[in-house]
């Protein structure tokens, strides 16, 4: 069939199979929502710990710092990875790299390819927000977290996350935080498969360590 | 649907092969009650899950209910947002304009992520036909089509084989297809996963088309969502300059808020977990970012039919999790290929007849492939009265009745195998309206029982006697003793 | 309070001992039970085979034989779910189809009258210590129309905890449905035996030497098997162990094996 009549023809029959309904115009308000915004009251502190828990449990490692630490924390992950080169987003601040003497970097300006960045060990970005309950960091590609191929190619993500501030303690306190319009990847662990006799295995084609850095206020070092 | 699926024997015949075959009995039970038991602790971790289960029932209800609006207005945001649109009646309908859309790019091979709506449409052979090659990225997927198989569940398709088999698999089909696995491959998984990941790389750096589902569609911002595991649909989302997603119609939900429900109630259903290690979220093209090009095909494939019938029109809630294949005693046993279609299990005995029709004697048996214990209605995280649909099959096959077939309404006669069961049926029924008659036949029963035999002749009958006795048919009825007792209830005794 | 037996077709011709069980428990806690002879089948066999129409009148003929009763007890989960769940469905059917013919009102009037055993036992009666002995041990399978369409969660167990010289075994997979599932043992008998044979296992591993359920279609599908293959356990219904006492106790049904 020619584009526009498969698109009427589907119309005609999605109209003529709801000949029941009483009324057309739809009023999403009717949708009952009763389930919880969250699951428990938590403090901060407690937010945080448990997106480390359900991280950790996902297979993802977590770290705790503070901002000052930060730098030590990313260079101390680097080495113990072997990490040679790296790559990293266009708004990576500049401190978070200052102690990474003797590993190549690569700063991300749209131009490498997904052939390059197959030769890159690491990736070190920030996150849009965090989800405690569910163990997920979301990018939204904001300039700290660049091009979604940079978080992907690698076999090493570094993860940053400022807490308080990007934690959220649940999905429908994330939700009105991102932007559709922007692509987004939520990522909850390292990539992984079930797909051998029900066998968990962490790795097939995205990164296969995951390291998350959550970093506390100045005034509260872990 | 596809040709992969035609000519296969009714779902008791396969099922009988299922039953014998030992391996594939151990698999599937080791795989389903994992599962259905990691299920449940992932469920009891939210006190709300009766309420995320109603809204997603009432966003799906809601949207169904008024598709064409939602429909058009996704095609507007999806438009906007710098991706085509298309709409497709049926397979043919969709593997053309997929077949046209990468002629278009002058490729000849394209990657894919893991879709059950193109395994429906058969897309991978038609486009094979067309001279382009499909690569599957998912691992499972991976090995059922290195294997020259067919999957056997929703979210494991290749759950049916273990890992000795994988491997051999692996040893033996995957030069054909580029990389070579390693000679000294071990059967661990960890091994077969990275040599899956070193095949399948040059496939993701190379690839400049590829061809996906989607888990949901929202209305409102024309976004495309895909929930996965191991990190090739993200390959195959981010790395291509075209991308092409056949997603059917009922995926729609209206607004961005409404994953709120559906990204608690999916993982947890379907994988058991919190939630799965990568989701990807996308809105027409992004400048700089993933694909430049962005086509969607809105699949109807036998949806709108579906739709018509009032009863039915629940199955098109579906979400695909798989819950109810893991918690059903009927597949543990008859496996997911003796239902003969990519939707195997519950969910595949109600929504395989209602999208093909009941015309050939597989898809007319898949209705009676369960014993109606309801385990699946129970899972449903939008409360699939699957036991309620089966039955309401069961009688369009048995009866006919009004329904509709592509797009047109009609009326279908009886079918032809139940001529027996109804006359049966309509002559119990008679019976059973008339007690002197009822009492008559009990009382035959009971004065005939010295001449019961343990096994019987009869299609039906030996059904029952190939592996049961019959059970002995007392002397008196209860009607009988219940006549004649005692007035005074102390004598009652047994 | 008038309370009247659906004794259930199967049970009628094939369980007959059931019947009299229940009738025997609900005198023995005071109930004046009657038994309105003009009942046959509700329907359930030929509904969920998928001919609707045929079971129109048995919606009518359940209706009008347990007319005037206050509650409409059955030792059947499956044939209370038939009337609960479905009658109210096949009404609603046959409204949108234009011919209610009073359907509506036959299953407006039985549906919330009609009650399981053990729910009539528990929830009306309030008694969960019913005064029975009977000194085995037994394991329970709660059959799948009684565990999910009615609800009737620990009830069956609560009941049989109480009786007298009763040894309970919880049954591994009790949940899983037993293969039965009317007319699905016959058309699919292979995965049927398959489900049956799992079922029996389970309740092997318990070292019970009976198999107790509430519902005697699943019962007599296990019992064919078992019989078959001669293997060591009986089903038993539970009406049948808690009209049991020490006066009268429990005898097994001619043919079908003896308990002790």
């Amino acid at each position: 069939m020619t584009a526009n009549t498969s698109r009427d023809e589907v119309l005609r029959r999605v109209r003529q199979a709801l000949g029941d309904r009483p009324g057309s115009t739809p009023d999403p308000g009717t949708i009952p929502r009763t389930y919880l915004t969250t699951h428990a009251d938590r403090t901060p502190e407690q937010s945080a710990d448990l997106l480390a828990d359900n991280l950790a449990d996902y297979r993802a490692h977590v770290h705790r710092t503070h901002a000052a630490g930060l730098p030590a924390t990313i260079a101390h992950l680097l080495a113990d990875h072997g990490t040679r080169n790296a790559v990293v987003p266009p708004g990576v601040p500049a401190d978070w790299l200052s102690a990474t003497a003797g590993v190549e970097i690569h700063h991300d300006h749209g131009e490498l390819t997904a052939r390059t960045l197959d030769t890159v060990d690491t990736v070190i970005t920030g996150c849009a927000l965090a989800i405690a309950e569910t163990g997920t960091i979301v990018l939204d590609t904001s300039p700290d977290q660049g091009r979604r191929i940079l978080t992907l190619v690698p076999d090493h993500h570094i993860c940053v996350v400022n807490t308080p501030d990007q934690v959220v303690d649940s999905l429908p306190q994330a939700l009105p935080r991102l932007t559709p319009a922007h692509p987004l990847t939520w990522i909850s662990g390292p990539s992984a498969t079930s797909d051998i006799e029900l066998d968990r295995v962490e790795g097939v084609h995205g990164p296969r360590t995951l390291d998350v850095i959550l970093v506390g206020p100045p005034s509260g070092p872990r | 649907m596809s040709g992969t699926y035609l000519g296969l024997p009714a779902f008791p015949q396969a099922a009988r092969l299922s039953t014998r075959d030992e391996q594939l009995r151990a698999n599937l039970r080791h795989a389903t009650h994992t599962i259905r038991a990691k299920r449940a602790t992932a469920i009891a971790e939210l006190s709300d899950w009766p309420e995320l289960r109603a809204a997603g029932t009432a966003i799906k209800d809601h949207t169904l209910h008024h598709l064409d609006h939602y429909l058009e207005q996704l095609e507007t945001a999806v438009t906007a947002a710098g991706g085509t649109v298309h709409w497709a009646i049926d397979a043919d309908d969709a593997n053309r304009i997929v077949t046209d859309l990468i002629h278009a790019t002058g490729e000849t091979e394209v990657v894919k992520v893991k879709s059950m709506a193109t395994q429906e449409i058969g897309l991978n052979e038609a486009l094979a036909e067309a001279g382009i090659n499909a690569y599957e990225t998912d691992l499972a997927e991976l090995i059922v089509q290195l294997g020259n198989d067919r999957p056997s569940h929703i979210l494991v398709p290749a759950i049916h084989k273990n890992r000795t088999e994988i491997r051999d698999i692996f040893h033996t089909h995957m030069a054909a297809w580029g990389r070579p696995a390693p000679d000294d491959l071990t059967d661990e998984p960890r091994d077969l996963a990275e040599a899956a990941r070193l095949h399948l790389r040059e496939k993701f750096l190379r690839a400049k088309v590829a061809v996906s589902g989607a888990n949901f569609m929202i209305a409102e911002t024309g976004t495309m969502v895909v929930l996965e595991s191991e990190g090739n649909g993200r390959m195959c989302l981010t790395l291509p300059e075209t991308l092409i997603s056949v997603v059917g119609i009922e995926k729609t939900i209206p607004t961005w808020r409404d994953l709120e429900v559906f990204l608690q109630t999916l993982p947890r259903s379907s994988t058991a977990e919190r939630m799965n290690p990568y989701t990807t979220t996308w809105t027409g093209t992004t400048h700089g970012d993933g694909p430049r090009t962005f086509h969607l095909v809105l699949l109807d494939n036998g949806r709108t039919d579906t739709l018509a019938d009032t009863t039915g029109r629940q199955t098109l809630r579906c979400i695909r999790c798989s819950a109810c294949l893991n918690v059903c005693p009927v597949y543990e046993r008859a496996g997911g290929h003796a239902y003969g279609s990519p939707y195997p299990g519950p969910i595949g005995a109600i929504l395989t007849p209602q999208l093909r029709g009941t015309t050939t004697a597989l898809d007319a048996s898949l209705p009676y492939a369960s014993t109606l214990c309801g385990a699946c209605y129970d899972v449903c995280p939008v409360a699939i009265d699957i036991p309620e649909v089966l039955v309401h099959l069961r009688e369009r096959i048995a009866q006919g009745g009004p329904t509709t077939r592509h797009g047109t309404k009609a009326t279908i006669k009886p079918a032809k195998g139940h001529a027996t069961e109804r006359a049966a049926m309509r002559a119990a029924a008679w019976t059973l309206d008339h007690p002197a008659a009822w009492t008559a036949t009990q009382r035959l029963a009971t004065r005939t029982r010295a001449l019961h035999p343990r096994r019987v002749p009869g299609r039906t009958a030996s059904a029952w006697t190939a592996t049961r006795d019959l059970p002995t048919v007392p002397a008196r009825t209860f009607r009988d003793w219940w006549q004649h007792r005692e007035p005074d209830p102390k004598d009652s005794q047994q | 309070m008038r309370v009247a037996l659906f004794v259930t077709c199967v049970n009628d011709l094939l369980y007959p001992d059931t019947g009299r069980a229940v009738v025997t428990l609900l005198e023995r806690l005071g109930v004046d039970v009657d038994f309105p002879t003009a009942q046959t089948c509700c329907g359930q066999p030929q509904f969920n085979t998928g001919y609707r129409h045929q079971t129109e009148p048995l919606v009518h003929r359940y209706a009008a034989a347990f007319d005037g009763y206050d509650y409409i007890v059955t030792p059947s989960g499956s044939c209370a779910a038939m009337v609960r769940e479905n009658y109210p469905r096949i009404a609603r059917r046959a409204t949108t189809e234009g011919r209610d013919n009073g359907l509506t009102r036959a299953a407006a009037t039985t549906a919330p009258r009609t009650y399981e055993l053990t729910e009539f036992l528990v929830d009306i009666l309030g008694v969960t210590d019913v005064g029975a002995y009977f000194p085995h041990t037994v394991t329970y399978h709660p059959s799948c129309h009684g565990l999910r369409t009615l609800g009737l969660r620990d009830r069956p167990r609560r009941l049989l905890q109480a009786v007298r010289g009763l040894e309970l075994r919880e049954l591994p997979g009790a949940e899983e449905c037993c293969g039965f599932g009317g007319t699905f043992a016959v058309k699919n008998p292979h995965v049927s035996t398959a489900m049956g044979h799992d079922k029996i296992h389970n309740a092997l591993t318990t070292g019970a030497p009976i198999l107790c359920g509430a519902d005697n279609s699943c019962l007599m599908h296990i019992d064919g098997l078992l019989r078959r293959h001669h293997t060591p356990l009986r089903t038993v219904h539970l009406a049948d162990i808690l009209a049991s006492t020490e006066e009268h106790p429990y005898t097994a049904p001619e043919k079908t094996g003896n308990l002790r």
